[in-house]
């Protein structure tokens, strides 16, 4: 899209405002556009998040990785990839690293799909 | 842990620094600003914004003249370290440090942020590092060594953006690094990653940011940089500090710790400060409750060092008249090919000269209140606010990126159609979010958004780690260390390549620009030709002279015909061996302080003359004269004879007023005359039977002390001899003198 300068009509609205009211309205738009994004980080995760909740649950990079991709495989994400771990190894009376290397290696997978199938 | 400390006078040992690294843990988390010290004295001078000083450091070339003070400005000094090997910048930090950096901002490596996980061990970076947990490590465990030796804490900085935002989040909230640039803006426009996963990773990734007291500093100086006429963009750079400001204090991170990446738009020839001023006023009044990192111009930087000083010397004019409390360093690198090690220190010496040069400026002097500069900041604050009405208008952020509002070069709400458009469902990573269920749950600390604890223990909800007993962030034990995945591309096998140069291990020197023993050396040239001879002859010039990958690195024209100016760099092919060099002894200097109190406890008389047919008399002044720095300051009396005095003339001079020494100059050196000069001096002190009672010394260009003593002199002081040496001489000499009971 291209546009001459028409900043002189644009502004017509703003030109009796206060600096500070200036201020003001710069600060209520900035929230305004950045609400909607605050809002979809809190209702949705992705890939990157969940290796991150991994890492901080004690798997190096490379599991948690492969419990993430693991997850998308068996449409697990909505569930939260720490949470298929944690429940996991509760349900069954494990370690969560025990846990968590078990779905590496590719075992139990069906045992969390039924888990949270159930729920 | 290692029990490895730096020493001052060794060079550091990164052998020792990446030993028992996956035992390492970091001693503080969080960023560090400089502490400001009220009216500071330091030396003759008292100081109005300076900050601690450091217990080592490197101060200033002209600090001698003022009892080596090296005064530490206010803001945060940044350098960009990145050489691509990890190793070899350890050095470049220590150096960085002594000159007054603390804040080392690691650059990442080339497609660092399409990898979609962290990488793990030590492979060799292009444009940058390999940002991983071992290299961090190593490096934050170099900079806690560093840091205790120059005695102020030292901020390590890297990235945390790309498809990976969350993952090293962690990692650096777990490795105590102390200040990323997180701005998902930059993912979108600059990396083309999906827009809606980049803003759902950045909540994660500033929680972590927040819960790690980490500086934060934005992306959006690159609109800058890219935007086709930079110093347009001027409403949207506020847009984008204003968007990834409030989304990151919504996510809960310190507004004290949220830096806007702030760049003056444009640069000379353009009157860049009347340009750049209102900008920088117009941000400050908005963002008042932030801070200011300043970043210098970039756009415009050419291969010439001394235009990229002038400029970063504005830029940081602008800060003083504004507020800065981070100031970047930038150098002409880029252009330059090699990330240079010398300038990284250059700039560090660039930014601490010119703040503490305008040191307590804002004492006496004030930014008008009304005119041009209010006015031209209003209308840069109203043309930000009309684009981002504009935005709300299309139906918000993403919707605006997809119609190109961004990186347009018009002046808001000019447009030009040239923006950088992406689309809502495209890009890398479009289609991974998940939307989270009603059982969705994290078991973490420093976790955003939706989290169903309660469904496991309801006592868990303010601290869902305790459902696993804490995470890695309360348990470090519980971090998976890994240390290398590559058997072939790793730190240990690069430093084995070089470990006949390792510094103060090995006996072996190259010339060094980047990478230990790299052996590149630059050199300027002038030619009296055209541009493109020149560039040719240079080329040329590097291989006779025995370079090999010879490269211009910077043409400037000196006139269309007459001249051109060119640097070129090159790598030599030979290696010096350090026990072969020939390295003089340094010249016997005695302490300013000692010389004057040993003229006060007994003053000194001296006759001084160029002697033979010689009218010469720079030398000898410069030895003599108190404004050159001469023997004068330290009380010694002279009298001065003048050029072209006879042998015997100096002699009966000295005869007459008692003096306790004769300083004779001796320039003209064919058929040895010089030498014949001083035989004669000494010859005459003899016959006239006051040889043992004073002390003769002679100097001069060609002359060799050697030489000089063999042909009666006491001492003889060549080319690059100065008052101090003279001085010493005299006065030790007199010691020598006083014990023998001779004086």
């Amino acid at each position: 899209m291209k546009r001459t300068d028409d900043y002189e009509q644009r502004r017509a609205h703003l030109a009796n405002l206060t600096d500070e009211q200036l201020k003001e309205r710069f600060w209520q738009l900035a929230e305004q556009l950045t609400q909607p994004l605050l809002d979809m980080g809190y209702e949705y995760t992705s890939p990157a998040v969940e290796r991150s909740v991994l890492l901080r649950m004690g798997f190096s990079s490379i599991e948690a990785k492969a419990i993430v991709d693991g997850c998308m495989e068996h449409s697990l994400m909505e569930h939260g990839a720490g949470n298929v771990v944690y429940k996991l190894a509760k349900t069954n009376n494990m370690q969560i690293r025990e846990a968590g290397l078990a779905l590496c290696s590719g075992k139990l997978w069906s045992d969390a799909e039924k888990l949270f199938k159930e729920a | 842990m290692s029990e490895y400390k730096l020493p001052a006078d060794k060079n550091i040992n990164v052998e020792e620094i990446l030993k028992d690294l996956e035992s390492y843990r970091p001693r503080r988390r969080g960023w560090t600003w400089r502490e400001p010290v009220a009216d500071q004295k330091m030396g003759p001078f008292t100081y109005k914004d300076t900050t601690k000083p450091l217990k080592s450091s490197v101060p200033l070339p002209p600090a001698h003249y003022f009892g080596d003070i090296d005064p530490q400005p206010a803001p945060v000094i940044t350098t960009e370290i990145a050489s691509g090997r990890f190793e070899d910048d350890i050095r470049r930090m220590r150096m960085a440090a002594h000159h007054g950096a603390d804040h080392i901002m690691v650059i990442r490596t080339a497609g660092q942020s399409h990898f979609d996980g962290l990488i793990e061990g030590t492979p060799q970076g292009m444009g940058g590092v390999p940002i991983t947990r071992k290299q961090v490590r190593a490096q934050r465990k170099a900079l806690d060594m560093i840091e205790d030796e120059v005695g102020r804490p030292i901020n390590y900085h890297s990235y945390v953006s790309g498809v990976a935002g969350p993952d090293i989040a962690v990692m650096f909230a777990e490795e105590g690094v102390n200040g990323v640039h997180q701005d998902p803006q930059y993912n979108v426009i600059y990396r083309n990653i999906n827009m809606i996963r980049s803003f759902v990773d950045a909540c994660e990734s500033k929680k972590l940011i927040a819960w790690a007291g980490m500086a934060q500093i934005d992306g959006a100086h690159n609109a800058n940089a890219t935007a086709r006429e930079a110093w347009k963009v001027m409403p949207e750079l506020m847009v984008q500090h204003g968007i990834n400001a409030i989304f990151s204090a919504k996510v809960g991170v310190d507004k004290k710790n949220i830096c806007l990446s702030t760049v003056p738009p444009t640069a000379t020839p353009a009157p860049c400060v009347y340009m750049d001023l209102p900008y920088a006023v117009a941000l400050r009044d908005i963002f008042s409750e932030y801070r200011m990192r300043a970043q210098m111009n970039t756009k415009y930087i050419e291969s010439s060092t001394r235009e990229a000083t002038v400029t970063h010397v504005l830029n940081m004019v602008i800060s003083k008249l504004t507020s800065a409390d981070i100031q970047s360093t930038i150098t002409p690198d880029e252009g330059r090919n090699v990330p240079w090690h010398i300038y990284n220190i250059e700039a560090c010496d660039t930014a601490k000269q010119t703040l503490v040069g305008l040191d307590g400026l804002m004492d006496m002097v004030e930014l008008k209140k009304d005119g041009y500069l209010r006015d031209k900041a209003r209308e840069l604050k109203e043309r930000a606010i009309l684009f981002m009405e504009e935005m709300i208008e299309l139906g918000g952020y993403y919707e605006s990126v997809q119609e190109g509002m961004f990186v347009d070069s018009g002046i808001y709400p000019e447009r030009n159609g040239d923006g950088i458009a992406r689309k809502i469902d495209g890009g890398i990573g479009a289609g991974t979010i998940f939307k989270r269920a009603k059982d969705y749950m994290a078991p973490v600390t420093a976790h955003y958004g939706y989290n169903n604890v309660e469904q496991y223990d309801k006592s868990a909800v303010g601290d869902p780690a305790k459902l696993i007993g804490g995470c890695t962030l309360e348990c470090p034990e519980k971090i998976v260390y890994i240390d290398e995945l590559d058997d072939e591309d790793n730190c240990i096998k690069r430093m084995e390549a070089v470990k006949d140069f390792t510094p103060g291990q090995s006996k072996m020197l190259r010339p060094e620009m980047e990478w230990l023993a790299d052996g590149v050396v630059m050199m300027t040239m002038f030619f009296p030709t055209e541009k493109r001879v020149a560039q040719a002859a240079a080329l040329e010039c590097g291989k006779k002279m025995g370079l090999t990958e010879v490269e211009v690195i910077s043409t400037e024209v000196m006139h269309p015909v007459e001249g051109t100016r060119i640097e070129i760099k090159g790598k030599v092919p030979f290696e010096l061996e350090i026990d072969k060099l020939t390295i003089p002894e340094e010249p016997d200097v005695l302490d300013d302080d000692v010389i004057r109190k040993d003229i006060e406890r007994r003053p000194m008389k001296i006759v001084a003359g160029t002697v033979g047919d010689d009218e010469h008399s720079v030398g000898l002044r410069e030895i003599i004269d108190i404004k050159h720095g001469g023997i004068e300051k330290y009380g010694m009396e002279v009298i001065y004879l003048g050029t072209s005095v006879p042998p015997e003339k100096l002699i009966d001079a000295a005869i007459e007023v008692n003096a306790d020494a004769v300083m004779a100059s001796t320039i003209i050196s064919h058929d040895d005359i010089h030498y014949k000069n001083i035989a004669r001096i000494d010859q005459i002190a003899k016959e006239k039977g006051i040889r043992d009672k004073i002390i003769f010394i002679a100097g001069g260009t060609q002359v060799t002390p050697a030489l000089a003593r063999k042909a009666g002199a006491d001492e003889g002081f060549g080319r690059g001899s100065h008052g101090v040496h003279n001085a010493t001489f005299l006065i030790k000499k007199r010691w020598e003198m006083e014990k023998d009971g001779k004086m």
